[in-house]
């Protein structure tokens, strides 16, 4: 029976529009992920304190991981046999995975941080910093 | 196109993955440095899945990206739970009468 | 019952993972399956006083639930990138501590709650102490979104229509 199901996959074409679409679908989701990503990365570096950069770490590297490894899963599905379907599978399982662990884990970092007296930036904080760099470019 | 597809991907993920090594070597605190660890991390996890797709052995990469974000989540639970500890366990669970919130409102 | 349940779920695991269907790994899959089975028959599945229909109902509200979840980390990823790519997103930022107490009972309720939060726009969940969550957020009018209590609303429709009864009656 599986090795029938195997056997009349195979026999489509894996250049029909379909999959073209299907592919084309998985390319732009890749790229999405990658904007998701340069947004995470730009934010671990340019926001002011651990809790901020923990916004920019907890969120963005969440969704840009689901929407890559989602993308590749449809990029690499050729045809309907068994094996790809298992590998489609297999790839969404990290994905759910990833979606449940990564807010996990950014909680218990931000807890320990908090519980280690790292004081997170009041408004009063970031207005002389702000203030700071201004004068600093301003020279 | 699936080749060059992958091939650009993961080279924009190398890239992009510098200003987290910044943060790793410059970071104020010890904890910034986990941060970038854990998202370093799980980004291995996509990179080894695009490494599968050039070797077309995916489905063995796919095992061993499973096993990275498995031993980056425990690592980064690990870290955060036992090396910098100051309160113990049950007594922060119970509910205080005065929330202690740093940040006046 | 339970039993029966969990070993399908680990059986299917097996099947995924390894990818072959001959004799030799289905029975190995069937063995290590009865084995963590019978080591660890009381771990999954917490609250073991619910009747099946409940259950399939809660299956059936947490699949509504997962889209208004996705929708929500779309939003807070655009909110991240606005913040760090944009100079005006840059003086937006105004962190700080909020307090909120929520009326969700059992734990798997509150766990939810504390990942919604968590990827829902510009908040983060810091500290639970029993009923009190401490919530970093990263601007004013989030936190007045966070205060009404939309989130709070949407897990209590998921996981615990008791609650939002309640209220209603005390309103």
């Amino acid at each position: 029976m599986i090795e029938l199901l195997a056997n009349s996959s195979v026999s489509e074409s894996a250049n029909s529009p379909g999959w073209f679409l299907v592919h084309s679908i998985g390319v732009g989701m890749g790229i999405l992920g990658l904007v998701f990503f340069l947004g995470t990365a730009v934010g671990m570096v340019r926001f002011p304190d651990f809790y901020t950069r923990m916004h920019a770490a907890g969120k963005g590297d969440t969704l840009s991981t689901m929407l890559m490894l989602t993308g590749f899963g449809l990029v690499m599905m050729e045809d309907f046999s068994l094996s790809s379907w298992l590998l489609l599978l297999k790839i969404l399982g990290i994905v759910l995975f990833i979606f449940i662990t990564t807010p996990t884990s950014s909680h218990a970092l931000m807890r320990a941080a908090f519980e280690d007296d790292e004081m997170p930036l009041g408004e009063k904080d970031l207005k002389k910093l702000r203030k700071r760099s201004r004068k600093s470019t301003f020279k | 196109m699936k080749e060059w597809f992958a091939i650009i991907m993961g080279a924009s993920l190398l890239v992009l993955m510098v200003p987290i090594l910044y943060r790793i070597v410059v970071g104020p605190t010890g904890f910034d440095r986990i941060l970038g660890v854990n998202v370093i991390g799980t980004k291995t996890a996509v990179i080894l899945v695009i490494i599968g797709t050039l070797f077309d052995r995916v489905d063995m990469f796919v095992d061993f990206a499973i096993a990275y974000a498995l031993l980056n989540f425990v690592g980064a639970i690990v870290v955060s739970r036992y090396f910098n500890r100051t309160v113990p366990l049950q007594e922060m669970e119970k509910p205080k009468p005065k929330p202690r919130t740093r940040a006046k409102t | 019952m339970y039993p029966i349940v969990i070993f399908i779920l680990l059986l299917g695991n097996w099947i995924v993972f390894s990818g072959k269907f001959d004799a030799f790994h289905l029975g190995l899959g069937v063995i290590s399956s009865l084995f963590v089975t019978w080591i660890s028959h009381d771990f999954l599945f917490h609250d073991r006083k619910k009747t099946w229909d409940e259950r399939m109902q809660e299956t059936g509200a947490f699949f509504q639930y997962v889209p208004w979840l996705v929708v929500e980390i779309i939003k807070a990823n655009m909110h991240v990138f606005k913040l760090a790519m944009t100079r005006k997103g840059y003086e937006e930022i105004a962190p700080r501590i909020v307090t909120i107490k929520t009326k969700l009972k059992t734990d798997f309720a509150k766990f939810v709650f504390a990942n919604s939060i968590t990827l829902t726009p510009g908040t983060i969940t810091m500290l639970i102490r029993g009923d009190v969550f401490h919530v970093h957020t990263m601007s004013q009018f989030l936190e007045d979104d966070l205060l009404e209590g939309a989130i709070e609303r949407k897990v209590a429709e998921v996981f615990e229509p008791e609650v939002l009864k309640l209220r209603r009656r005390k309103k």
